[in-house]
């Protein structure tokens, strides 16, 4: 046992209030019952309600939840073959290149990566909307599904590929039927993952979205530069537990299952 | 034993079930396997011996078809394998790691080839029991891989691969794991599956016993070529070689100089001391190095010379390693060359004949001894 520091105590309150105070007074706020955000009438659940019945948020909710899901999904499929060829594909040529850029994104500022496809979007003459919101996602969070299945792939016992080929499988029902099957875990919060960073992007979005697909960080940005309204801290709250809720799932499946998964995998591979 | 001997390879009608036809194969520039040519009969049950690193398991990937052959060409059943995949070959593989599907149950695992198959449902059931059955693992068939125990599991990796009933399976050290008891009642199961199924048997192992127990031909390879392919008592009787003789069972080496006597050699192998007779079929020069191999059980260990042996020599007993049946003495002669030679052990342990320091004689006939050149 360690014995009680007050340094750790103290470190740790003030690391947690800096984190989660601004959030938490975001979230008391959002139950209060006066317009006014600053001063504290009361409890009550009336913006949540009035919420409902704001079209222009409910749009732009819809909209975020079908550029997220599209835009998870698309880039759980290209991240987890990108994932797949860098760690199965041996050596070819540029391999060193192709791994080092799938990566790029993870560091490179939202601004640039928004404003280049912004660029991009206008040069081949694409309209904006929500397809390219969707393309723009998938684009950034692509990486973060390559990382998360790539570190999954590479504890992968290769020889379990193989012996599907041997029993008569071809190279893709080798990935479908054994691959894919033990690496799901990695690739559902891969997937978990490229959802809640869609969610609540605001700075590549607002470059890709143009005027007739508002994303809802989009909206709530826009919302407060008139001046913060109650209705927007029941929004955000929302928000955030949905954010919440996505990357605790995320953890958890990726840690327990693939943990388990490769203890089953490791205990049935290695001959005890 | 078949009362018909079982020996296609001195058969010239025989064709062989696979060929290696001068298979090279390099990694980088590191070479596994060095121009190896070598046939493989169908029914034989043909073992792959040699230290850990000399290829062996390269040599399987290749008849399987996870490696390219670098130079040279592997035939199986005459056809070309250089642009067969694996999947496309009639050839199963047991893996090292057995390589069972962690996610599926043991029946699944035994049905995932058949399946590939398109059989159907019920002939694939059908077959899954029968392997079941087999491999008596009819208990466990609902449990995953990860449920069951280390000797368990390597039966299901037997099943799964004999499932297809290939015509050439590949075990690779597929023993290895298992206590001796296990192991023992496997390999006669391996033996009593190849004489119901008829498959071709490729197998790796680096347990020489388990070699001699199930082969019909052993190979011994090191560095990446096969040294020599024989039966059993062949690769133990006549070895061709000091390493292969080394390799296979305890042997005593003694260095000398051959020279030709009437029916056999004389071997000079120290100062003042009587040559030793041995008789080859091979030549050797006059004055030629050799190597005489002689087992320990050929040796026989006596308190004064026998009166009639062609090969006698006097040592000191320095070590006796007691086995249970049989005791292994180490006797060190004038030159400070030792010997081992084993005698059963008809007597109780306290009614011993001979103890450390006596001194005793050793004598073999001139045809226990095999006469190597390297
Ligand atoms: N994929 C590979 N790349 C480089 N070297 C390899 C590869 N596979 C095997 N080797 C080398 O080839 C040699 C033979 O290996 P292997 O066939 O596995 O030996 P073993 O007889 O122990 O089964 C070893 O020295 C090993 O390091
Ligand atoms: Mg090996």
């Amino acid at each position: 046992m360690r014995r009680f520091s007050w340094f750790n105590a103290t470190s740790l309150t003030v690391g947690f209030a800096f984190l989660y105070l601004p959030m938490l007074i975001l979230i008391i706020y959002s139950f209060n019952e006066s317009r006014l955000v600053t001063v504290w009438a009361g409890f009550s659940t009336q913006w949540y309600g009035s919420l409902l019945q704001n079209q222009s948020f409910l749009d732009a909710a819809w909209v975020t939840i079908q550029v997220a899901i599209a835009s998870s999904t698309i880039a759980t499929v290209l991240g987890t073959m990108a994932a797949y060829v860098l760690v199965r594909g041996g050596r070819f040529m540029g391999r060193t290149v192709f791994s080092g850029m799938v990566y790029a994104p993870l560091v490179m500022p939202e601004v640039i990566t928004g404003l280049s496809l912004l660029l991009l979007f206008i040069g081949i003459g694409l309209d904006r909307g929500i397809f390219t919101v969707v393309l723009a996602h998938t684009t950034f969070s692509m990486c973060f599904v390559s990382v998360v299945v790539s570190s999954r792939l590479v504890s992968f016992d290769k020889s379990l590929e193989e012996a599907a080929l041997d029993l008569g499988c071809s190279p893709f029902d080798a990935f479908r039927l054994v691959t894919l099957p033990i690496i799901a875990p990695a690739v559902i919060s891969g997937w978990l993952l490229a959802f809640t960073l869609s969610l609540d992007d605001l700075v590549i979005a607002s470059f890709t979205a143009g005027p007739s697909a508002t994303t809802l960080p989009i909206r709530i940005f826009s919302a407060v530069r008139m001046g913060v309204s109650p209705e927007i801290n029941a929004l955000s709250t929302i928000m955030i537990a949905i954010v919440t809720v996505g990357v605790v799932t995320a953890s958890i499946v990726s840690k327990r299952s693939s943990l388990a998964q490769q203890r089953d995998e490791q205990a049935a591979a290695r001959a005890t | 034993m078949a009362q018909t001997v079982f020996a296609p390879w001195d058969d010239p009608q025989a064709k062989p079930l696979i060929q290696f036809k001068n298979v090279t194969k390099r990694f980088g520039d590191f070479t596994a396997i060095e121009n190896l040519t070598q046939d493989i009969y169908e029914r034989e049950f043909f073992s792959l011996l040699g230290p850990s690193g000399c290829g062996k398991t390269t040599l399987m990937r290749m008849l399987a078809g996870f490696e390219n052959v670098t130079e040279g060409q592997i035939l199986i059943a005459g056809q070309d394998m250089a642009h067969v995949p694996p999947n496309k070959r009639a050839v199963n593989m047991m893996f090292q790691s057995y390589a069972l599907f962690p996610h599926l149950s043991v029946w699944e695992n035994i049905a995932f080839g058949l399946k590939r198959e398109g059989k159907p449902k019920d002939e694939i059931a059908a077959r899954v029991e029968e392997m079941l059955r087999l491999t008596r693992l009819v208990k466990f068939a609902k449990r995953k891989p990860h449920q069951i125990s280390g000797g368990q599991r390597q039966r299901v990796a037997l099943a799964r691969s004999l499932a297809k009933a290939p015509k050439l399976l590949l075990l690779d050290e597929p023993l290895g794991a298992l206590d001796k008891k296990l192991r023992q009642d496997t390999q006669f199961e391996l033996m009593d599956i190849q004489e119901k199924t008829g498959t071709t048997f490729v197998i790796v192992t680096h347990d020489q016993e388990e070699a001699m127990t199930v082969s019909s031909r052993v190979a011994v390879m090191d560095e990446g070529r096969i040294i020599q392919v024989a039966t059993p008592a062949q690769i133990y009787e006549a070895p061709n070689s000091v390493y292969v003789a080394d390799f296979i069972g305890d042997v005593n080496i003694i260095n000398g100089v051959a020279t030709k006597a009437e029916d056999g050699y004389l071997i000079t192998w120290a100062e003042g001391q009587a040559p030793f007779m041995a008789k080859t079929p091979n030549l050797f020069a006059d004055g030629q190095t050799c190597h005489l191999a002689i087992r320990p059980e050929k040796v026989a260990i006596s308190a004064e010379r026998p009166a009639d042996a062609v090969n006698a020599v006097e040592g000191q007993i320095i070590d006796i390693a007691y086995l249970g049946n049989i005791s292994t003495y180490h006797v060190k002669l004038v030159n400070g060359q030792m010997i081992k030679a084993q005698a059963a052990n008809t007597r109780r342990l306290s009614r011993r004949t001979f103890t450390w320091e006596d001194r005793v004689w050793l004598s073999w006939t001139d045809t226990a001894a095999v006469m190597l050149e390297r």
